[in-house]
């Protein structure tokens, strides 16, 4: 009979968050804010089609880093269990609380029980009638869920990015002037990123039922100037 | 009616029917026994194609047997932005239809992060009315009208539907439900190639008058209660709803040119 080695759960632990932690930091990283007239996501990602920003419900949206085929998986596990629920019951029964609630279950679960933690981090972003009402919740590779306020970043370098962005942000601002602040910090002083480098979308309050909308290229570059390089080769983190 | 995290080789991909049935939740169940005049009908609606796109109309009329069980439904509704569907026939199953439909898009749309385009959309339909089949078997007859604006083809398009869940694209104009014959008369009558969109809003206004003359199941105008049928244009600019103001100037006009005629027939 084999005899298996007695690794101490602390380390068993401690192991399985380097591993998910050193998996997130390689992908690019990704901000909300709030602004005057809802949540503005802004992501680095050169791939045009493999989405890290997504359309979850009516007032809520997804944003994932990390294996893209890992949060795919939670994003469309998110739409349907949204559509669902607001089939069987009402559009005005499903909420961001509730589903985030489910998501850090999965990755909390899968954390422990699992061979190989997700090496993921999410947010579930929730567009309130009112500012007061909007909210960010960020969850991490080990089901840990968060409930942050204005500000949310997710992915590799995340505290520098968020150290930027928390000195310049302002609730107040129109998205003329929170997307430009977003896209400086998460490039930082040493960089530049133009349009093409960026997956742009927003909640908007004044967008009717489906609050969510992508900004193309053309729009974003309006805003935050930019050259219109062909798109470069598509990666999946 | 939890939903799991499905594996990948048992995933039941962008099909919002499937899932539901997978959580437990069909919603194509057919009664155990005759069911007809159990419940209430929704009556007369069309769609006509006109320059930019199409126009499609209904009465706002329900009944059960001969009571009228309710004056303001509204049997057409936006399917989403590009397209509409219009329904007669009994009317609970009807509206879950409709909102199975107009899920089953959205869902597409946001799995797939593109929408579906407009003929597979009216095969989507026409499944839905072919698993309808058994109860409509048993009375509970669904036939709806799918019209909507097709991007890629840079043309207003619509079909109907039988209630084995045939699917025909018609080329110029459609009417069905109980006053649907006297409505594609005036249709067929007063149909031109190229109608303006205020040329076809009129049209369909006098089609559906017309089928309300006739027919006791659709609901005409009702002035004294400000309500009048949903009349919509769907072009490349989206869905559009006709405002009752509108509607009100056209129904007078209809009225006035009747009252000319000196007849009351």
């Amino acid at each position: 009979m084999n005899m298996p080695f007695y690794v101490a759960p602390e380390q068993m632990m401690k192991d399985r968050a380097d591993y998910a932690r050193k998996g997130i930091a390689r992908g690019r990283a990704l901000v909300a804010v709030q602004y005057v007239d809802g949540i503005l996501l802004v992501a680095e990602n050169t791939s045009n089609t493999l989405r890290k920003i997504s359309e979850i419900y009516d007032r809520i949206a997804f944003a994932g880093v990390g294996k893209y085929n890992e949060f795919d998986q939670l994003r469309r596990f998110g739409v349907r269990n949204a559509d669902v629920k607001g089939y069987a019951y009402s559009r005005d029964d499903v909420e961001a609380r509730g589903l985030a609630n489910d998501y850090a279950q999965i990755l909390g679960q899968t954390f422990t029980h699992e061979l190989k933690p997700l090496e993921v981090e999410i947010l579930v972003a929730e567009v309130g009638v009112a500012q007061a009402d909007d909210q960010l919740f960020h969850i991490l590779y080990d089901g840990t869920l968060v409930d942050e306020k204005g500000t949310s970043v997710l992915g590799g370098d995340a505290d520098a990015i968020a150290g930027r962005l928390t000195s310049t942000w302002s609730a107040d601002d129109a998205l003329a002037a929170a997307l430009p602040k977003a896209v400086a910090a998460l490039a930082g002083p040493e960089r530049t990123l133009s349009a093409d480098d960026l997956e742009v979308a927003v909640l908007s309050r004044s967008n009717g039922r489906r609050c969510f909308q992508r900004l193309d290229h053309g729009v974003v570059a309006s805003i935050v100037g930019g050259t219109n390089v062909p798109p470069k080769s598509a990666q999946g983190r | 009616m939890k939903v799991p995290l499905f594996a990948s080789d048992d995933d039941p991909g962008s099909d919002f029917s499937a899932l539901l049935r997978r959580v437990g939740l069909d919603p194509f169940q057919a009664p155990a026994g005759p069911a007809a005049n159990l419940a209430p009908h929704a009556t007369t609606v069309l769609a006509v194609r006109f320059a930019d796109g199409v126009v499609m109309a209904g009465d706002r009329r329900a009944t059960m047997g001969n009571r009228i069980s309710n004056r303001e439904m509204e049997k057409v509704v936006p399917a989403d932005r590009h397209s509409g569907v219009a329904i007669s026939g009994t009317a609970g199953v009807a509206m879950d239809m409709i909102k199975l439909f107009q899920l089953q898009l959205e869902h597409y749309e946001k799995l797939d992060g593109r929408p579906i385009s407009l003929e597979g959309k009216a095969n989507q339909l026409s499944q839905m009315v072919r698993a309808n089949l058994g109860a409509a078997m048993q009375g509970l007859v669904v036939v709806p009208i799918f019209a909507g604006y097709d991007s890629l083809r840079s043309t207003g398009r619509l079909w109907d539907f039988d209630i084995t869940g045939g699917r025909y694209e018609e080329r110029e104009f459609v009417a069905t439900g109980s006053g649907g014959g006297p409505a594609s008369t005036v249709l067929k009558v007063g149909y031109r190639l190229g109608l303006a969109s205020d040329e076809a809003i009129e049209l369909a206004c006098r089609a559906l008058w017309e089928a309300a003359e006739v027919d006791s199941a659709t609901g005409g105008p009702d002035a004294l209660r400000g309500i009048y049928p949903v009349v919509a244009t769907i072009t490349a600019d989206g869905w559009q709803r006709i405002t009752d103001d509108v509607l009100a100037t056209v129904f007078t006009a209809i009225a006035d040119g009747q009252r000319a005629r000196g007849s009351a027939s």
